[in-house]
């Protein structure tokens, strides 16, 4: 009897065949500079973040990497410092709103057939605000916190995750060892933590990636708008928003903060996606 | 016999459309509860909100006057429904306008805007994709594949901004950073600011649609079919564009009506970022000035399209769908009862 699949065990071979493909290698290359980057930048800054050391503007120099920024603070310690709040709020944002599209998919998928629609009804209503404006509508009525844009973006994640778990799990509710355990009168959780749960991993886990760019995309994209972080905290956010305007004189100021926040996301996007060919063979189904 | 009942499956896809539009009603009904929901109903006081550190009783009490907040909340939702119905958003807490008027001509910008990158980003994602398929495994695959990964990881506003540097500001100085249109006028009549926004969202929705169409095209290009008509000895090109195109474009239209509707959302950050004039920068404007009837009025809008964009997509699917359009049109009486007397399945 196939009743369980070993998850650990399926799971390592699943991400050694990933990391054997060139672009996941990349990708986790290019991610953890990034993660080292925002983790260990602010040991090695020269300066204070909200110091004022040379002119507004000023050009590269021997003490100054990558010159000043639009106020005249170092460019170079900024970005080492700028990491933490955007790669920090992203994250958290995204296991939030999964572990809640996971709760509720799982839920709706093992529940009675009219529960499971209804739920997915009031879903399908949630899809229709795109996730920056949902985020924009609770920050107008709630003002500016970061925490609240945390909880937000993840919030926003959840209807989209609920889906696609709730599709997956239903084609595993459908399979012999869960009719079994139902048979032998297995307890709903018991069956949603022991059967269904080790059996959507995979497309759990592609989710994961995939919400994880949209996070950091847009917790910098609020921030960016002046509605996250505020003045003088650095954050890579912030930073283009702050410099846009003299951007032909220092586009250092700018460039660094997008290539950094670039680079982590097609990081993040190689991996998702090699594992996405691995585990489930096929190409996501597109924005949402 | 075949006429009477190819009007009678007419009938049963037409009742198909009409319930899927009525389905919708609900939806939209829905929306407007949560959009009221977030915003107004919220337990903080939006009137103490929107004033901050410039209330006084009498600012206050002129503010909870407006937005009628001193009413029950079941009430105010009403009243802001009904207006809503008829387009009537009330006026805005700044200026007092109407938030119709000031809306009336960002939201034909922001439709130029979408409509252009739509135009433009739809048709090029089928060429690639379908080329793509057609050359799998082969060089021109391999490096779509590559940017469109690329592409799609990156955020719309990084892409926005590195276009700014490539193409206006830094590296050439071709197009516009500002969207600048002179009030009262459109934005095609200024057809140099569309450039870099439209760029921007082009390079945002192309990724997405070019490789489902890409996988879509394989999955159809390996079928019996397609085997078929070349052994018929069809030429390669009849093959791609007259039997496999159409077979795979059915499945792309729920994506790229999602892809439609993101831009609606997409279209709010990159908007910013250029100052374009359409409902994007109002929206982050009003979000800042804590202004509720515009963000109330522009969220319900943008929803709402959404909603819209998917019916006209599961009718799309439908109509190009010929096994679909049948079943579909069975699902009245009436044309089963002539099957079934034509003896046929």
């Amino acid at each position: 009897m196939t009743k369980k699949m070993k998850p650990k065990s399926q799971l390592r071979v699943l991400f050694g065949l990933t990391f054997k493909q060139r672009y996941a290698k990349i990708g986790a290359a290019l991610v953890g500079v990034v993660i080292a980057v925002a983790a260990f930048g602010p040991l090695f800054a020269p300066h204070t973040f909200d110091e004022f050391i040379d002119a507004p503007n000023a050009g590269r120099s021997d003490q100054l990497l990558l010159g000043a920024d639009y106020l005249g603070r170092d460019v170079w310690t900024r970005f080492l410092c700028g990491g933490r709040s955007i790669i920090g709020l992203s994250f958290t944002s995204t296991i939030l709103g999964v572990g809640l599209g996971l709760f509720i998919g799982l839920f709706a998928a093992s529940a009675k057939p009219r529960t499971d629609s209804l739920i997915m009804r009031i879903n399908d209503i949630l899809l229709a605000f795109p996730q920056i404006v949902f985020v924009l509508l609770v920050v107008s009525g709630f003002g500016t916190s970061i925490l609240l844009i945390a909880v937000t973006v993840g919030f926003t994640h959840a209807p989209r995750t609920a889906r696609i778990i709730r599709a997956a799990a239903a084609e595993v509710m459908e399979r012999d060892f869960i009719k079994a355990a139902i048979a032998v009168g297995e307890k709903r959780h018991r069956i949603i933590i022991s059967e269904l749960l080790p059996n959507v991993t995979s497309p759990l886990l592609v989710e994961f990636g995939l919400r994880m760019t949209y996070s950091i995309g847009l917790v910098a994209a609020v921030s960016f708008l002046g509605l996250g972080l505020q003045p003088p905290a650095a954050d890579w956010g912030l930073m283009i928003n702050e410099n846009r305007g003299s951007m032909t004189v220092q586009p250092w100021a700018v460039l660094t903060p997008i290539f950094a926040i670039a680079v982590f996301t097609i990081g993040i996007n190689f991996i998702t996606d090699s594992f996405a060919k691995v585990a489930i063979g096929i190409d996501r189904k597109g924005k949402e | 016999m075949k006429k009477i009942r190819d009007f009678f499956n007419q009938g049963g896809l037409v009742i198909f459309v009409f319930g899927r539009i009525l389905a919708g009603i609900p939806i939209v009904i829905a929306l407007s509860l949560l959009v009221f929901l977030a915003t107004q109903a919220l337990p903080g006081d939006a009137a103490v909100a929107y004033l901050a550190n410039t209330a006084t009783p009498e600012r206050l009490e002129a503010i909870r006057q407006q937005l009628h907040l001193n009413d029950p909340i079941w009430l105010q939702y009403f009243n802001w429904a009904k207006d809503a119905l008829r387009f009537d958003f009330g006026t805005t807490l700044t200026g007092e306008t109407e938030v119709t008027t000031i809306l009336a001509d960002r939201i034909k910008n922001t439709l130029i805007l979408m409509g252009a990158s739509g135009i433009i980003a739809i048709p090029l994602s089928i060429v690639i994709g379908v080329y793509a398929a057609v050359r799998r495994g082969k060089l021109f695959d391999n490096v779509t594949s590559l940017f469109t990964l690329i592409l799609a990881a990156l955020p719309e506003f990084v892409v926005a901004i590195f276009t700014v540097f490539l193409l206006a500001t830094n590296v050439f100085q071709i197009f516009p950073a500002v969207a600048f249109v002179d009030p009262g006028t459109l934005a095609w009549a200024h057809p140099n600011v569309l450039v870099l926004p439209a760029l921007t969202l082009i390079l945002a929705v192309t990724p997405y649609v070019s490789r489902i169409m890409r996988g879509s095209m394989i999955e159809v290009m390996e079928s019996e079919y397609i085997q078929m008509a070349r052994l018929k000895g069809l030429s390669e090109r009849t093959v791609i564009v007259r039997h496999a195109l159409p077979n795979a474009i059915a499945p792309t239209i729920q994506v790229i009506a999602l892809q439609l509707a993101w831009l609606a959302g997409g279209v709010v950050v990159v908007e910013a970022v250029f100052a374009y004039p359409g409902i994007g920068t109002v929206m982050i404007d009003s979000v800042k000035g804590r202004d509720l009837p515009i963000v109330q009025a522009i969220t319900l809008m943008i929803a709402t399209l959404y909603v819209v964009l998917n019916i006209l997509a599961d009718i799309g699917t439908i109509l190009s769908t010929p096994r679909l359009r049948t079943k579909y049109a069975r699902k009245n009486d009436t044309s089963d009862v002539f099957a079934a007397m034509d003896g046929d399945e």
